[in-house]
């Protein structure tokens, strides 16, 4: 599955990185919680998250995600979504909960991060 | 890089400033993707270094953050003058956490960083003090798991 797909199951915004929505997203990870984040994703990983700060955009830098999702119809400030545009990072606004947009894109046959299916660890 | 050079870079990192939190992993990794480090390992370095600096800005008021990287391995190194762990072995328990509600607001302190320090790295080693101090040492080979 690719970004743009993952755009419309969710009916989301693209608030930066629209020239990146041919990515492909093969696992997901919901969480408001970076410590999980940093612990538990893989590497091209979407995430769905509610947070908004800095943090979230120099967990995504430093664990190579592939974009970010931001739920509950947040939109992240203009120095948030400059520094994920620096990143590259593409980030997308939906109006979906958390559990709502996870639960879409997992009956769509995105993957979690679960050490059962991680092969490399 | 020749067999013994290696490659250094050192940053203060200042207490509490959450808004620079994780710059100097960030140039960090920078450094390492120009070095040409293959893209797993430094994923690894990346996470490890920004758990370490995360934790300085969040409990020890400010410390240093240093990486040399050398051809087969790269060494971070973390050190600080703040409170020191009195209790090591319950600090590595996943879980584990004394983070202030502020830096749980902000995604944090939920007692990962340490077991994902030692997860991360190939070698890991810290010492710490109450009263003086904590340093955090880890080496992570470069053998990449990339096909």
């Amino acid at each position: 599955m690719q970004l743009k797909d993952v755009k419309e199951l969710l009916r989301a915004k693209v608030l930066t990185g629209e020239g990146l929505l041919d990515r492909e997203v093969e696992t997901c990870c919901g969480s408001d919680l970076m410590s999980d984040v940093l612990a538990f994703t893989k590497r091209r990983t979407l995430l769905c998250t509610g947070l908004t700060n800095l943090q979230v955009i120099r967990t995504a830098d430093m664990t190579d995600l592939c974009a970010l999702v931001i739920v509950r119809g947040k939109i992240p400030g203009g120095e948030i979504l400059e520094a994920a545009a620096e990143n590259g990072l593409p980030v997308l606004a939906t109006q979906h909960t958390l559990f709502e947009a996870c639960g879409i894109l997992y009956q769509a046959g995105i993957k979690g991060c679960s050490k059962k299916e991680d092969d490399h660890e | 890089m020749s067999e013994n050079k290696s490659v250094k870079m050192e940053f203060e990192v200042a207490g509490g400033d959450f808004e620079r939190a994780g710059e100097a992993s960030a140039k960090i990794k920078r450094m390492l993707q120009r070095l040409g480090i293959a893209a797993d390992i430094v994923r690894r370095i990346a996470i490890g270094t920004y758990e370490a600096e995360m934790n300085v800005i969040i409990h020890a008021g400010g410390g240093k953050v240093a990486a040399e990287v050398f051809t087969d391995a790269t060494e971070i190194t973390v050190t600080d003058a703040g409170p020191g762990i009195p209790d090591i072995d319950k600090a590595l328990q996943e879980g584990w956490s004394t983070a202030p509600e502020y830096a749980r607001q902000m995604g944090f302190g939920a007692g990962m960083g340490l077991p994902n320090m030692v997860k991360c790295s190939d070698k890991f080693d810290i010492q710490s003090e109450v009263g003086v101090g904590t340093t955090i040492r880890m080496r992570f080979e470069h053998i990449s798991e990339d096909l």
